[in-house]
């Protein structure tokens, strides 16, 4: 093989002089190449790779043997002449295309920094070179959208102008930090094309950090895995996947969701627990001098379904579909009009203490384990919470010994309920949040994206957790959710929402092998899917 | 015993304050913070010299008729540790340590004789025969005498300190937390922390620094005036130490007072939105458009005429002050809470959107209960750090606002005043500028170290900033 | 936008008039009119014809708010509350106290104000953005811990001391300017340094501070990464990334006490003898003429309404993700 673009030797960083992120790494990237780093959350690969460059934060410290860019050791150069090389010979794409642009500068003059910084090009060249960057990322109208900022423009185009600064200075090596990490399922896959065409087109390397093994299978030439700051095993791909060596790579392997497990489920038909019927969430939009209502945002405009007993319905869409307005507003966190019977029980008809005795039927688990407990309260109390509104008459013993209960049932030690949620990890949270909404024995529990947040391997505990109480309760679950390989691992039936309406519902094999709806049918096609031989 | 209303409200913050530490011991979010602002330096050593000032403070608090006056006169405990420099007038201005009078005047001479000279100090001095040569030494002797006095003073304590801790350590811990001693974690952790914590070598420092220092000033003012005298040939160094009292009523009873009403009303107006926020935003910010000074001096005129017009309710001259004291406080609480509701106002309504508020309330639990449980706690920093915050500006705005007159009572002891008398005299030739200094010393001290203290407390209380430590 | 303004506009009726009333109150149901003639007159030997005079020379001889000797609509508009507010909205201020107009004075009193307290403000602003660039420019230097504690020490010290002692030390000590007064035209530029320079010195410490946090907030964001991937410096990131938008805050926040300018300092104009209406209010306050501080706080308060309009609007301006509607 020739020479590597990239090789770094003996990479170390620390944090603070205590905590190592980044344990002693080594490895080579080729020119043309798309190499992809790989690992979970806190696994050290994004200190990977903004120690190349040197912007790691001021806390922390670096250390390596060498980190030669094509032969020439960048720890050799002073912090002027790295500048440089960033942005001209490396480009870099980070995660969150929102907050990595600036926010008071048009795209146009974002692009047009990089090029004047690195190339001495006259006013109408510069000009002609970042319509030319913006076509490369095929954005349309680009005479408008030179002079747009960047709230302006839809996520996936805010990841392509970042993109098209990356390209600007013409770099052989391209770094993508998560590239579509916080993007829509069909926006990833655009973008991921896109990536791939690009590179096709200009021969550079191409330096993919992603935790998602599945997205990896289908860019990556040669794939790397860190855990807890080492590098654990590197392969080309097809070898990756297919014989996998380290034990923690045959984990990770496993703890994928797969489309396939959906066909294994049984469609035995139960009574229905819930009933919404002809349900509607209007946001009112006002304007003029006395702000009189306009229009209305439909964020759930008509919705019907019934989830089973002891079954489970996923609902499934992409960011702002209106997915979680819908479950928000079931448990009347939100105003919504409609039917909706729970056990036979009208819950819209109920107000003030009716209402708040009837909400020991609904529960819901959020998606974000860190903001859905209160930092103050010990995890004890954060799980009677419910026992104690709804059920004022149990004593403290009794409830002592429900709350030990509910962690033995979510498999946490006992002595958990005298500590704070923050010494926790996500998926223990989760555990804590589960047992939360256990605790008031409801009927329905909606988890709103409750692994999303989550590592794969720890995804696949808590989805497992979820399906063990379901058997052992015979409870049911609104699963909502965007990943629709989780959906598979789960859901009894589908219904998959689009701008606030339900276009399609069926047993989750109907749905997901034989879909009507052309969105449905281009979703389940943007899902990156493990490419295994067997 | 006499009890004046800022006495009474001084008392309750006290009571506040005692019985908050009460209810928070032992919980760990705010354990962790207060930990960190035991291990700063600079917290601690600003802690020591604020506390400092709080002693004189609170000695000056206690207020009662001494029995064997017959004026009627109210005076607290530190007047009465101090009767010998409250009593020990001149008759006008006298420089710091100075023997004779500022200005020259006909004297009476032992023969008989008129004389134009500067006449010696009825109490400054008075016990040497030959001030030019002796008055150096004397005041070098003196105050070694006091250094070493203070000195012992702080050793003992400091032996006494350590003999204590070191037989009541384990028993003290164990009853603290006792399951987490249990868990096995704590004993020796704590230990290890309390016996290298950084921060206690410059609290012992800081006190040996402070106490000598008092002690020798102490001993020195029975002989001398330290700081001169004023026009009316008071001591400066009197009024500079009675003043501390005057600026620690209105750096925390102020915001004893507005406290209640930005809370309520900020928590109120971020957590129901609708027309309560509608109300409360329209309060606030009517309250806000009046600028802050010309409310406080319409209020102040206000407040005298009607003390004017009800001069019966008033008795004596500490009780009409200490109204006007008050009044202040409230004044100043009216036109500061709208600040600190505007921030808890925008807080509740990031919390309320937080996922464990819809969890509790999904879960039933009552609205007040939600108020009380979940948002008031993660609001509690923010209420912290702008009460420490607020205190300094406090004390120095008072200052101001003495010296344009709607401040406190001309007749009570304060910065402000000694500044506002002290001005005048710029012009004069020698300048006058004892009362000044005392007034810039005094401060500028308490000031610092509320500033450094709240520096401090903001750091560990933050959560945004506190990931940087 | 139009419309967006005709709103606030309309939003700020009512918050005068709330001003309106707690002044009302305040001047007159906590103390009637007959406490402040006495007051006026003196506490002595007043007689009750002597109060009725003052009170019907400065027009406080009508019901406060209800006058039912009157006919009709004048039942209202016969007393104190309609006669002293309804004036106020229509910013004729009346007489003061002690006979002179008060709209008057306040026009010619605007303008000395305004001649201190602009020039500190924009000195003062353009001092503090660059010692906090420099200070974020060497973050976590020896530099940096020094500016902060000098920032702190400066905080501590009273404004008073700022002004004594820069009159002192420059008027007196060094005779570089004159200690005080006021002259018209340009001549008033002599009178003018003194003030200005103490007024920036004394405003060093709290706002380099403060612009450090909202520089240090910035610094911390993503796009300064992006900026800094890109090759920028960090110089020129600093200048190029971070000032622009943490400018937002800054100019905003300035905005709002644009218009409060004309009313000038209280104690700045009072120790330099400036004739502007800072003085003006001390005068008013000492001298307890209570026309003079009502038609103030009024004014005060349209001008701080009209501050929170002006920074809603220059928000559009500066931030191309705010729009009014």
């Amino acid at each position: 093989m020739n020479n590597p673009i990239l090789a770094v030797r003996h990479l170390s960083v620390t944090f603070n002089h205590r905590q190592t992120v980044v344990d002693d790494i080594s490895f080579d990237i080729h020119a043309g190449e798309t190499f992809a780093l790989v690992g979970e959350s806190g696994s050290g690969k994004s200190m990977t790779a903004l120690s190349v460059l040197r912007l790691l934060p001021n806390n922390a410290r670096l250390n390596a043997d060498a980190i030669d860019l094509q032969g020439d050791n960048l720890l050799n150069h002073s912090e002027f002449e790295l500048c440089k090389i960033r942005g001209r010979r490396i480009g870099f794409i980070f995660q969150d295309p929102m907050s990595s642009l600036n926010p008071v500068m048009t795209i146009g003059s974002q692009i047009e920094e990089v090029i004047k910084l690195h190339f001495d090009l006259p006013r109408e060249a510069l000009k002609q070179r970042v319509l030319e960057l913006l076509q490369q990322v095929e954005i349309p109208d680009r005479q408008q959208r030179i002079k747009d900022y960047p709230h302006q423009l839809s996520g996936g185009q805010r990841q392509r102008v970042m993109i098209a600064i990356a390209l600007a200075g013409k770099p052989d090596l391209l770094i993508a930090d998560e590239p579509t990490t916080s993007l829509d399922v069909t926006i990833q896959a655009q973008i991921l094309a896109l990536l791939k065409n690009i590179q096709q087109q200009t021969g550079m390397a191409l330096w993919l950090i992603s935790h998602d093994l599945a997205l990896v299978s289908t860019m990556a030439d040669r794939v790397a895995v860190m855990q807890r700051g080492k590098i654990v095993e590197t392969g080309a791909t097809a070898e990756f996947f297919s014989q996998p060596k380290h034990p923690y790579t045959r984990k990770l392997l496993n703890a994928l969701p797969l489309m396939q497990s959906c066909l294994t489920h049984t469609a035995k038909e139960k009574p229905p627990l819930l009933r919404v019927s002809d349900f509607y969430c209007y946001y009112p939009i006002r304007k003029g001098i006395f702000k009189r209502i306009v229009d209305f945002v439909r964020a759930v405009d008509g919705v019907s379904f019934d989830i089973q007993q002891g079954k489970t319905l996923a609902l499934v869409g992409e960011s702002g579909c209106g997915k979680t307005t819908l479950g928000k507003s079931l448990l009347n966190l939100i105003p919504g009009s409609g039917r909706v019977v729970i056990n036979g029980v009208e819950l819209n008809a109920l107000t003030g203490e009716a209402l708040r005795r009837q909400r020991a039927n609904i529960q819901i688990v959020f998606q974000d384990p860190f903001s859905s407990m209160n930092p103050r309260m010990l995890v004890g109390d954060i799980i009677a919470e419910g026992i104690r509104a709804l059920h004022p008459e149990v004593n403290p013993d009794q409830r002592k010994t429900r709350v030990r209960e509910l962690l033995q049932q979510v498999d946490l030690p006992e002595d958990s309920a005298l500590r704070y949620p923050h010494e926790f990890s996500g998926g223990q949270r989760q555990r804590i949040c589960i047992a939360r909404a256990l605790a008031v024995d409801p009927k329905l529990i909606i988890c709103d994206e409750p692994t999303s947040a989550l590592d794969v391997s720890v995804q696949a505990q808590i989805i497992q957790l979820l399906k063990s109480l379901q058997q052992e309760k015979g409870v049911s679950y609104l699963f909502i959710t965007h990943d629709l390989a989780v959906v598979a691992e789960i859901a009894d039936d589908v219904a998959v929402m689009y701008r606030g309406k339900i276009i399609e519902q069926g047993s989750v094999v109907e749905v997901l092998t034989q879909p009507k709806q052309a969105y449905t049918k281009k979703l389940l096609a943007a899902v990156p899917v493990l490419k295994m031989e067997h | 015993m006499v009890v004046l209303w800022t006495d009474a409200l001084i008392y309750l913050l006290i009571a506040v304050i005692l019985a908050l530490g009460l209810y928070l011991r032992g919980k760990e979010h705010i354990q962790r913070p207060l930990q960190q602002i035991g291990r700063s330096k600079i917290g601690m050593v600003s802690l020591v010299v604020l506390l400092f000032f709080v002693l004189i403070g609170l000695l000056d608090s206690v207020h009662f008729k001494p029995a064997d006056d017959k004026k009627n006169e109210i005076i607290s405990l530190l007047d009465d540790w101090a009767t010998p420099l409250r009593e020990h007038g001149e008759k006008t201005y006298s420089a710091p340590f100075a023997t004779t009078l500022y200005s020259k005047e006909m004297m009476t001479m032992a023969d008989g004789s008129m004389q134009w000279g500067y006449p010696r100090l009825e109490f400054g001095g008075k016990h040497l025969n030959n001030p030019e040569t002796e008055k150096i030494p004397d005041i070098l002797q003196k105050t070694a005498y006091g250094l070493v006095q203070g000195l012992g003073l702080t050793g003992a304590f400091m032996l006494l300190w350590y003999l204590v801790r070191q037989t009541h350590f384990e028993r003290l811990n164990f009853i603290v937390r006792p399951e987490l001693v249990a868990q096995g974690q704590v004993v020796p952790e704590a230990r290890h922390g309390e016996q290298f914590n950084p921060s206690a070598k410059a609290v012992w420092v800081v006190l040996f620094i402070i106490v000598p220092l008092a002690t020798a000033l102490i001993h020195l003012s029975a002989y001398y005036h330290v700081f001169g005298t004023d026009k009316v040939g008071e001591d400066v160094f009197y009024q500079a130490v009675k003043s501390i009292r005057t600026g620690l009523v209105i750096g925390t009873l102020t915001t004893l007072i507005m406290l209640p009403m930005a809370i309520i009303f900020g928590i109120l107006a971020g957590f129901f939105r609708g027309w309560v926020d509608d109300v409360i935003q329209y309060i606030y910010t009517t309250l806000n458009s009046i600028p802050s000074v010309l409310l406080i001096a319409a209020s102040i005129l206000m407040v005298q005429v009607y003390m004017a017009n009800h001069e019966a309710a008033f008795t004596s001259v500490i009780v009409r002050a200490d109204m006007r004291l008050l009044f202040l406080c409230m004044i100043l609480g009216v036109t500061s809470w709208t600040g600190l509701c505007r921030l808890l106002r925008a807080e509740t309504l990031k919390l309320r959107e937080m996922e464990y508020v819809q969890a509790a309330q999904a879960l039933g639990v009552k609205q007040g209960t939600i108020l009380v449980r979940h948002i008031l706690p993660n609001v509690m920093h923010i209420v912290l750090i702008s009460v420490v915050l607020d205190f300094s500006s406090l004390v120095l705005a008072e200052a101001v606002l003495s010296y344009i007159n709607i401040g406190v009572d001309p007749t009570s002891y304060s910065w402000g005043n000694m500044i506002n008398g002290a001005r005048l005299e710029m012009a004069r030739e020698p300048i006058v500028w004892w009362s000044l200094s005392a007034a810039f010393v005094f401060m500028f001290a308490l000031v610092l170290a509320a500033n450094l203290f709240a520096d401090v407390v903001q750091n560990a209380f933050d959560p945004r900033r506190s990931g940087n430590e | 936008m139009t419309q967006y303004i005709i709103r606030r506009l309309l939003y700020s009726l009512p918050l005068l008039m709330g001003v309106n009333i707690l002044t009302f109150v305040l001047f007159f149901v906590v103390n009637s009119p007959d406490d402040m003639a006495r007051m006026q007159l003196g506490q002595k030997h007043v007689t009750g014809q002597s109060i009725a005079n003052w009170k019907q020379q400065h027009g406080y001889d009508m019901p406060l708010l209800w006058n039912s000797d009157r006919e009709g609509t004048k039942k209202v508009t016969d007393t104190i509350f309609y006669q002293k507010s309804v004036g106020l909205f229509l910013f004729r201020f009346g007489v003061s106290d002690s006979g002179r107009n008060i709209g008057a004075d306040i026009k010619e009193r605007a303008w000395p104000s305004l001649a201190v307290a602009l020039p500190t403000l924009l000195i003062g602003l353009l001092v503090n953005i660059c010692f906090a660039l420099m200070m974020v420019l060497f973050r976590n230097s020896y530099l940096e811990h020094g500016g902060i504690v000098l920032c702190v020490i400066l905080m501590s010290i009273s404004s008073l001391f700022y002004i004594i002692g820069g009159q002192f030390f420059i008027g007196k000590v060094l005779r570089l300017v004159p200690i005080s007064g006021y002259d018209d035209g340009l001549a008033a530029l002599k009178f003018l340094i003194l003030p200005v320079l103490i007024g920036v010195f004394s405003g060093i410490g709290s706002g380099v501070r403060w612009y450090r946090t909202l520089f240090l907030e910035e610094v911390e964001k993503d796009y300064v990464r992006t900026a800094r991937a890109k090759g920028l410096s960090e110089t020129q990131t600093l200048f190029q990334h971070v000032l622009p938008n943490a400018m937002i805050p800054i100019l905003t926040g300035v905005v709002v006490v644009l218009p409060l300018l004309f009313m000038g300092s209280l104690i700045m104009e009072s120790f330099f003898s400036i004739p502007g209406l800072g003085n003006y209010t001390i005068d008013a306050i000492n001298m307890q003429d209570f026309a003079i501080v009502r038609a103030m706080v009024f004014l005060g308060s349209v001008l701080y309404v009209i501050g929170l309009l002006l920074t809603d609007i220059s928000y559009t301006l500066v931030d191309p993700r705010v729009r009014l509607s």
